[in-house]
């Protein structure tokens, strides 16, 4: 009974859970900081343990809605509401639920993380609670199928991460990265509100599933998905629009970077809900899906190549960050382009948007993975310049071992998981356009070259006079490193089986945009 | 810094009002216009009154920033509370459970044009004090750290 009541309400129970802890956390604090420290790694657990189970329940048996408020949950449209759903809900189709294993996967190792990390820093009480509202923005971006409530948590997420950035002032350094985070969100939230008034304007609806329904592409919506692709591009730190994300990364606590990678990842799956849900066919495919492509080969070559001079190892991986995001427009971009031509699609469209979506949760798993690593090291000899750094192999071997797996996933090393996306992606957009093809592989290579760098300049070479008493990270920290480096492994080893239970519903689910319809207008399914 | 004695007394004398005004928004917030929010920014204002008519350092003498905090995170906790009273019964997250139930606000709303009833609207209110409890502790604890440090570079 108790099973049953979680699975029923699991899309409301895993932001409510995140949220009560994010607001007893302080209090507790206060009395005992151990006790905050289980409050906090317990809600966590229960969050990822929930959001984990309604994602399987996602995939086992198709979408899940949960309107607030209604009599029952499934019940989408009030009987007096004249046929209109006007309550806020929650629809997880198959492309959300692979969103929240990611969130909660990684979560769940940044908590672990981070406990330790974080421990003798001044501040925790507002830290755990604007951690916990991260985590709670990001599963309700993700999983909301109201347009509004989308702004609404991507400003919760916004704004606990921009204070978040500014957490170690580091003599204002930080705080200038957080406004900087700051403002620019505000003006992609705004953005992305003019664009949701513009809707509401035309077709007197905040739901996703009935904007789509009645999506007339005119001038205005044109208008709007120039707002709401912008915004969310910025948001996660497309190139031209990339420039707060190298700041925003290099000065927020390594834990919290972990998460503003999924936190963009976020981002960057409102904006593929905005494309193919909100527009779909009705756009002009081949024009928006090769602009997508353009932004993503600009961020790949642009992010490579800034990142190859980087001395300060954060702003060098920020710099990837963005070259990988590129990849997964590429992909993405590249099914979007083909989207109206069914045989196009078959033949490699959707392999294209498997390997871009693929990428998704390959990047944030060892992405985060590498922002963690940075972070052990910083935990031991509290600098990030690659010019002070070196020997460290010696004593710190398991930082080191987790620092490879991420490194030759994010160069494309079979046989970990960054290899089997970009294969995918390579593969398919041959077939669409060779030339970009190339491009992406060139990337990869540029990518190994930089890691070879850094591994070396990190742990190569003899041990420095000055960090000869640096010792391993304690074990908290090296077991969330361990989970992340586990599903770096086990995703590269077994790509097919995760593509075709995961990944391949996900995409399905994105493109096809009269089920997503069906699904909430037609009274749930 | 301290204001002339007029301009203290004045703001004694306003400040019940403001907070009386304030709680009256937040409790009508599902009849009248405004709610919680606005009934406890007016509250806020009440606090930013005071500031400015003693000095910072007299008005945390009186209150302490960690009480505002507790009240900040009481407010919002009732919020959630609210909310999974409709799980408890039931109903999904949020579900208006009280309305119409004859106990707390659950008056059904009588027809045809009235004045409007307290007693009545479920949930609503209870979140509106939720909220009205949660700015009034939020925007009081904002205004008084902005203030106190104008005092401090002042001095």
């Amino acid at each position: 009974m108790i099973t049953s009541f979680i699975v029923e309400n699991s899309p409301a129970l895993m932001v409510i859970v995140p949220f009560i802890a994010a607001f007893v956390a302080p209090l507790t604090g206060r009395v005992a900081p151990a006790v905050r420290a289980w409050i906090v790694g317990g809600a966590m657990a229960i969050t990822s343990a929930i959001t984990l189970l309604l994602a399987s329940d996602v995939y086992a048996h198709g979408t899940r809605l949960y309107v607030f408020g209604a009599q029952a949950a499934t019940q989408t449209i009030a009987p007096d509401s004249g046929g209109i759903p006007v309550r806020i809900m929650f629809t997880v189709d198959p492309m959300s639920a692979l969103m929240l294993v990611i969130t909660a996967v990684l979560a769940f190792a940044v908590v672990l993380y981070s406990l330790t990390s974080e421990r003798d820093h001044t501040g925790l009480g507002s830290y755990y609670t604007l951690f916990l509202l991260m985590v709670t923005g990001i599963l309700g971006m993700v999983s909301t199928g109201d347009i509004f409530n989308f702004f609404v948590f991507l400003e919760i997420l916004s704004i606990a991460s921009a204070g978040l950035i500014a957490f170690r002032i580091d003599g204002g350094i930080a705080v200038e990265a957080a406004i900087k985070y700051f403002v620019l969100s505000t003006l992609g939230a705004l953005a992305v509100l003019i664009a949701i008034g513009i809707y509401y304007g035309q077709y007197n609806a905040l739901n996703m599933a009935l904007i789509a329904q009645r999506m007339q592409y005119t001038l205005l919506d044109q208008v709007a998905l120039v707002l709401i692709v912008a915004a969310l591009a910025m948001k996660c730190g497309a190139v031209p629009m990339h420039f707060w994300t190298p700041d925003a990364y290099s000065m927020a606590p390594s834990s919290i970077t972990a998460l503003l990678v999924v936190a963009s990842q976020a981002s960057l799956y409102g904006l593929f809900r905005a494309v193919f849900t909100l527009y779909n066919v009705t756009l002009n495919a081949a024009c928006i899906g090769w602009l997508l492509i353009v932004l993503g080969v600009l961020s790949m070559v642009v992010g490579v190549t800034m990142a190859i001079p980087q001395k300060n190892v954060k702003r060098l991986m920020a710099y990837h960050a963005i070259s990988q995001t590129g990849y997964m427009l590429l992909g993405v971009g590249v099914g979007l382009a083909v989207l109206g031509n069914q045989s196009f699609l078959s033949a490699f469209g959707y392999v294209a948007m498997e390997g871009g979506i693929f990428h998704i949760i390959n990047h944030a798993m060892y992405k985060g993975l590498l922002f963690l690593t940075a972070g052990a090291i910083f935990f031991r000899i509290g600098t990030y310049d690659l010019n002070r750094m070196g020997g460290l192999g010696h004593s710190m071997k398991w930082t080191m071992v987790f620092f490879i797996i991420g490194a030759l996933a994010i160069a494309g090393i079979p046989p970990f998981n960054g290899y089997a996306s970009k294969l995918m992606i390579y593969e398919s957009v041959f077939a669409f356009n060779p030339i970009l093809s190339v491009i992406a592989m060139v990337v990869s290579i540029l990518t190994l070259a930089s890691f070879v760098k850094v591994f070396h300049s990190i742990f190569m070479g003899p041990v420095l006079p000055e960090y000869k008493d640096v010792k391993e990270v304690p074990r908290p920290m090296l077991i969330g490193m361990g989970i992340l480096a586990l599903v770096v492994i086990a995703f590269g080893l077994f790509p097919s089986i995760v593509v075709d239970t995961l990944v391949a519903p996900a995409a399905h689910a994105l493109a096809d945009q009269g089920m997503y319809i069906a699904t909430v207008i037609g009274g749930g399914a | 810094m301290r204001m002339s004695k007029i301009v203290r007394t004045g703001a004694s004398i306003l400040y019940p009002f403001i907070v009386i005004f304030g709680l009256y928004v937040i409790m009508h917030g599902h009849l009248t216009p405004g709610g919680g929010f606005q009934g406890g920014a007016v509250i806020a204002t009440g606090a930013a009154l005071l500031l400015v008519a003693f000095s910072a350092g007299e008005i945390s003498g009186m209150v302490r920033k960690s009480t505002l905090m507790g009240q900040e995170t009481l407010g919002l906790l009732l919020f959630i509370g609210a909310g999974i009273l409709g799980l408890i019964m039931g109903a999904p997250f949020f579900a208006n459970v009280l309305a119409n139930s004859g106990l707390l606000f659950g008056q059904a709303v009588l027809p045809g044009p009235n004045p409007g009833e307290l007693n009545t609207a479920g949930v609503l209110p209870i979140m509106n004090i939720a909220v009205g409890v949660e700015v009034w502790g939020g925007l009081a604890i904002v205004v008084m750290y902005l203030l106190s440090t104008i005092e401090r570079e002042g001095a």
